[in-house]
């Protein structure tokens, strides 16, 4: 079956740095013109690097893993041992799958090509000579666009048994998953990969040491692979000037969706002000209504009130020092006609519907969650209830197999902290107070 | 590895390092709880309820998923693993369905134990349990879907374990559930063990569900009476007006050989004990018809006509036919009461593998012979022939776990695709009717039966490389099947022993190395004694004991037809079905059977006598390896006798010399689980029969360990320690230790009972279960074959 392609629409903003975002609109899709837009440049410079040399250039780089649990790139390069009877692989990370994320979808979209020249690099640096390209099922659509790019970098000689005319191999193959969020995560990525089910892998070992067909991996974010050529090309020190520290290095996509009256993906640097962010960027909150709460990355981080949101920058310090997560850069504005009961029973509907089962804690309290939620949204919850659902969220954070777990329980744990009073107002069988509001939204 | 030691509680422990934490704890006497993890399957990580604080790490962790590591530091009991694990049972409970109170595995449930040690004592969701009805699966395997906690050790035993992967998880989520492979139903080996291992009663099984409460049982440890493995299996027995009845067996505390292993014979087929056709009166045929007597009128009838046949045509006119499946001590005593009181050596058995030939070429060798528990660690194993699948289900998990856990090499040579071939390092497949044998003389250096061997999927250089990868193996155990016979043993272990191997031979039920051992032979006497040799047997059995060897059992059918022989002494056999012998010509002798049922051959009996079978007696058992164990009594079935109690009996009316047949009166009552069964009144039965004979009531002559003493002391190889065999382990019997073996019987008289999983002998026809799974797999077949046509 065809799937019609629309192109999605871009956003833009003066504040933006685009480092990996410079090509969207530019018809890099197509290999000649990536090339004429400076493409497969940092490839090439690559083959001339000393492995080491490349690993160093993306460690100076503060590159940190894009897809939410902000590892340090280079520093997971370095963990792939030098010799290796298994053969080593790249694996990218496409299963972009998290609620309010937006960003892997348009760099495939808009620049395969940045992809392939980072896994290429990859590559090198480690040692493998196979990389994978994931995608998420749902991104079957943009499969094509992938295919293609691969295809004519084979044609051009940039892939296959000598890239680049240099006696040295490199091939890449792309896969596309069957719709799960747990997927996502890079052990069980692996396992939908080899053709198992999509469950997580006991770790350790990491898959630095065994992974993908017991052999050594790099895994990474489609963002974090496109992010690649250009530190080579322009160097560590470069792409780390553009954020506040060395280790919360460059720019990356922000996707701002929800109550903005600007909503899209725009490229910002590291530690940019959520404030600016909220109000400069996404032209602030739409109806003349007031921010309630920002989720800052994703549906698996803490949510913020209005004042945590207005004061927070956009890097990994600033939430790590709360015990939190800067997440995948899927950033929700909540405004104040929103049902918060609402928002954490859309949350865990969500998990719900995509824990694994593997373990219990999981399996079993993301449904006890989505149950009593909806119960107690209709206006059957009694005060027990909202302790019950704090419980049952910290009973899952930190106990369970994978982090689906943890993403799933602190959403909840923050929204019925900060916003517990909404809670009691649903109780005794009130009507919920934002329920027309909330209903216009559609969010369930 | 290296051992480390760590703290658990305040404990120091010392153990490999890369032990699981969870084992290192068990061993430190701390008990860490878990669902998923199950010793010797893979790892899983799944349940959470191994949760344990360990120093310098910041959350919780499994002790199942955790290597140790030097200086460790652990602490299970604090509030807050405490509390991790009741929210984890607490969570559970959420779903699961109360329904304790007629749950199989209530009072044995696992859950029912953590929710006990962790507390969960309120409900606080309000919302409906899901609901799914009930499931069957396979004749014995029923599915309560609610009650499941995906713990996944089904699915992992089955997979892992079994090898036969039929079972899977299906969706995802709180919509996972456990599915059969072939949409709604199984096919598998219907070993049962899925339903063993499930902590709670998801699983249940077909034979036992329902029926009782675990507390209910007397749960009895006793020895399987099916193929010749031996494994251990602790029946549960209940009070019935028959006197007992078997519901279950199992073996939850892994003592054994077996650990928790057992096979669909072992789990379920003990129910032929409480067939229906089951005979518990004596008969003796009247005009023409079998009737039901008073036990004192068949013993009387039996022993005048044993009498009278013996003293008027001499003990030749005499043949006895023992038993595979009586305890040794009933078989010694069976052949003792052969040679020294009805005077023959017309004794023989339904032979299954050449033990004399074997016995001949071990003799005298130091650890010549393997263990079954061997098999499981040992570096490399060569079997030659046998399916063990099908006929020794437990050596086959053996080994499987030894290739799966303990990196073993299997070398097969067989003429079949047997299903050990997934297992095996190399396997070679020979021509039939022979190729085993051809193998054994390639294997021992003649070139010139290579081309015979050869075929197309095993050419010239895939044998040599087999016979070299064999060749280089320095701890090796060879297995063989009784495709191997005479000289082909000999060269086997000729061969074999020049690389120190070491050998097992395999025979086809449960106590067919028993009945060999014990002399079951015209030619043998026990411990694989020549009649003609001036043995201590000789001496002791009396002047009646002829010198020469007896008829085996063609000759005493032959002899029967042409009216020589005068009567015939069957005991647990069925030889009309088994050698399909006409029954007219057996129509001048006087033939005794003693049986559970009124078999092929019993039907054309004079005299029928009741038996007990092994779970209604005591005694010792050796399985093929040379293990000996120790049968315990489960219970009585009113109105059958043990075929020991028979044989004395007789004896007796015959007007023999009790004490000298069976040394009793001597030593301390220590039973041998005589009356440790659902029901022991048979203390009291002796005493009366003892008492109303002026005999000592201190060890009675039906207590088959009045035997052990001389069993001990005459027969090679089984002076063995008893303080171990009396514990409920297993002791292995050595080799003779003499060379003086006479040479083995014809090779013809060795007839391999070719039983599957499903079948075993007469015993197997009379079990529902057994039946119940043939019936449902032809069944399935049909059915299967109806979309194909």
């Amino acid at each position: 079956m065809k799937t019609i392609y629309t192109p999605t629409p871009l956003a833009s903003h003066p504040d933006e740095v685009r480092i990996i975002s410079k090509r969207f609109g530019h018809g890099a899709q197509n290999i000649d013109r990536y090339i004429e837009l400076g493409g497969y440049k940092a490839a090439r410079k690559a083959l001339e690097m000393q492995p080491d040399d490349i690993i160093n250039e993306v460690k100076a780089s503060g590159l940190r893993g894009r897809g939410g649990a902000g590892f340090a790139t280079g520093m997971k390069w370095s963990f792939i041992p030098k010799q290796s009877e298994a053969p080593k692989y790249i694996l990218i990370n496409g299963d972009e799958s998290e609620p309010a994320t937006c960003k892997d979808r348009l760099l495939v979209e808009y620049d395969p090509h940045a992809i392939i020249e980072g896994v290429i690099i990859a590559g090198l640096a480690v040692g493998a000579k196979l990389g994978f390209i994931y995608l998420r099922g749902e991104y079957r659509y943009l499969l094509e666009i992938m295919e293609k790019a691969v295809a004519d970098a084979y044609v051009k000689g940039f892939l296959g048994n000598s890239i680049f005319g240099s006696g040295r191999e490199f091939n890449i193959l792309t896969h596309t998953g069957a719709g799960a969020y747990e997927v996502g995560e890079e052990s069980a990525l692996m396992e939908s990969l080899e053709g198992k089910r999509g469950l997580p892998r006991l770790k350790p070992p990491f898959p630095a040491i065994k992974g993908l067909y017991g052999g050594p991996t790099v895994i990474n974010n489609v963002e974090t692979i496109a992010t690649v050529p250009p530190i080579i090309l322009n160097g560590g020190k470069w792409y780390v000037s553009f954020g506040p520290n060395e280790k919360n290095g460059g720019t990356r996509l922000t996707c701002l969706t929800g109550h903005f009256n600007k909503p899209g993906v725009y490229e910002l640097p590291l530690g940019y002000p959520s404030k600016k962010m909220i109000y400069e960027v996404g032209g602030g909150i739409p109806n003349g209504r007031k921010l309630k709460a920002l989720v800052p990355g994703g549906s698996s981080t803490f949510l913020l009130n209005q004042e945590e949101a207005e004061s927070a920058t956009m890097d990994y310090d600033w939430f790590a020092r709360r015990g939190e997560f800067l997440g995948s850069g899927g950033v929700v504005a909540i405004d104040d006609q929103t049902c918060m009961v609402k928002v954490a029973l859309r949350i865990m509907k969500f998990y719900q519907h995509e824990s694994c089962g593997w373990c219990i804690p999981c399996r079993e309290g993301t449904d006890w969650l989505k149950k009593t939620l909806t119960r107690f949204h209709d206006g059957g919850g009694v005060n027990k209830d909202i302790d019950q659902m704090l419980y049952l969220a910290n009973n899952m954070a930190g106990r369970t197999f994978c982090a689906l777990g943890d993403a799933a329980a602190f959403p909840t744990i923050s929204i019925v902290k900060k916003w517990r009073q909404e809670f009691e107002e649903h109780l005794d069988g009130k009507p919920c107070p934002f329920e027309p509001v909330s209903r216009e939204m559609a969010i369930a | 590895m290296a051992d480390v030691t760590i703290t658990v509680d305040g404990k120091k422990v010392t153990a490999p390092a890369g032990t699981l934490l969870i084992e290192a704890c068990k061993s430190a006497g701390v008990e860490v709880p878990a669902f998923c993890y199950y010793p010797g399957l893979s790892v899983q990580g799944a349940c959470r309820m191994c949760l344990v604080r360990i120093e310098k790490m910041p959350k919780l962790q499994t002790a199942c998923t955790v290597p140790i590591t030097d200086g460790m530091i652990v602490i299970t009991a604090t509030p807050e693993v405490h509390q991790a694990r009741k929210a984890t049972v607490e969570i559970l409970l959420g779903n699961h369905p109360l329904d304790c109170p007629v749950c199989d595995a209530g009072g044995e449930c696992e859950l029912q134990d953590m929710t006990f040690a962790y507390g969960a004592a309120e409900s606080q969701y309000m919302e409906s349990k899901q609901h799914k009805e009930e499931q069957q699966w396979s004749p014995v395997v029923f599915f309560d879907r609610p009650r499941c906690i995906l713990c996944y050790r089904c699915v992992r035993v089955c997979g892992e374990g079994m090898d036969v992967w039929a079972l899977g998880v299906q969706n995802r989520g709180v919509a996972s559930l456990i599915a059969p492979n072939k949409q709604d139903h199984l096919e598998c080996e219907e070993c049962g063990m899925c339903i063993d291992i499930c902590p709670v009663g998801a699983l249940t099984s077909g034979a036992y569900r329902y029926k009782t409460r675990p507390w209910e049982m007397n749960h009895v440890g006793t020895i399987c009476t099916h193929c010749a493995d031996g494994c251990k299996t602790t029946l549960g027995v209940r009070r019935s007006k028959g006197g007992m009845e078997i519901v279950r067996g199992d073996n939850r505390d892994k003592s054994g050989i077996n650990g928790d292993f057992l096979c669909i014979k072992g789990r379920y087929a003990f129910d032929f004990a409480n067939s229906d056709d089951r005979i518990t009166q004596p008969l003796v045929r009247r005009d023409g018809k079998l009737m039901a007597v008073s036990w004192e009128q068949a013993i009387d009838h039996v022993a005048n006509r044993f009498k009278q046949i013996r003293d008027s045509q001499g003990g030749g006119a005499i043949g006895v036919i023992g038993s595979n499946r009586t305890t040794n001590e009933e078989n010694y005593l069976l052949q003792k009461f052969a040679r020294s009181i009805l005077g023959t050596n017309n004794i023989d058995h339904h032979q299954t593998a050449d033990y004399p030939a074997f016995a001949k070429a071990v003799a005298g060798k130091q650890n010549i012979t393997a263990t079954l528990r061997e098999v499981t660690t040992a570096p490399a194993v060569l079997l030659i022939g046998n399916d063990p699948t099908e006929q020794h289900p437990l050596l086959a998990w053996n080994l499987r776990t030894n290739v799966r856990i303990h990196n073993g090499r299997i070398y097969i040579v067989n003429s079949g695709d047997i299903k050990l071939r997934r297992q095996a390092r190399a396997y070679a497949q020979v021509p039939m009717d022979g190729g085993e044998s051809l193998m054994v003389r390639y294997l021992g250096g003649d070139d010139s039966v290579a081309s015979q061997l050869q075929s197309s999927s095993l050419s010239r250089d895939l044998l040599r490389e087999f016979r070299d990868k064999v060749k280089g193996e320095k701890e090796l155990i060879i297995v063989f099947g009784s495709e191997l016979r005479g000289d082909d043993v000999f060269r086997l272990v000729k061969w074999g022993s020049a690389q120190s191997a070491k050998f097992i031979c395999l025979g086809d039920y449960s106590n067919s190395r028993g009945a060999a051992d014990m002399g079951l032979y015209p030619h043998l006497l026990p411990g694989f004694t020549p009649v003609s040799s001036n043995s201590a047997f000789a001496q002791e059995y009396g002047s009646l004991m002829p010198g020469q060897a007896g008829l085996d059992i063609q000759g005493m059918f032959s002899a029967a037809k042409s009216g020589k022989l005068g009567a015939l002494y069957i005991v647990g056999s069925n030889p009309v079905a088994r050698y399909n012998i006409d029954p007219f010509a057996l129509k001048n002798t006087c033939i005794v059977v003693q049986d559970l049922f009124l078999t092929e051959t019993a039907t054309i009996a004079e005299v029928f006598l009741p038996a007990a079978n092994a779970y209604e007696k005591a005694g010792t058992y050796s399985n093929t390896y040379g293990d000996l164990q120790l049968l315990k009594k489960a219970g009585d079935l009113a109105g059958v006798r043990t075929d020991f109690e028979l044989i004395v009996r007789i004896a007796d009316r015959m007007g023999a010399d009790v004490h000298k047949l069976v040394p009793f009166g001597k030593g301390i009552r220590a039973d041998m689980g005589q009356s440790r069964g659902a029901q022991s009144g048979e203390a009291d039965q002796h005493l009366v029969w003892l008492s109303a004979r002026n005999l000592e009531p201190k060890l009675s002559p039906f207590d088959p360990e009045a035997l052990l003493d001389e069993i001990q002391r005459l027969v090679p190889g089984y002076n063995f320690s008893r303080l171990n065999l009396f514990s409920g382990g297993d002791v292995h019997t050595l080799a003779p230790e003499f060379s003086s073996i006479s040479q083995p019987s014809s090779p013809e008289s060795i007839v391999p009972a070719n039983d599957t999983l499903f079948t075993s002998g007469t015993l197997g026809r009379y079990s529902n279960t057994l039946n119940s799974v043939i019936e449902n797999r032809q069944a399935t077949t049909v059915e299967a074959q109806i979309p194909a046509d």
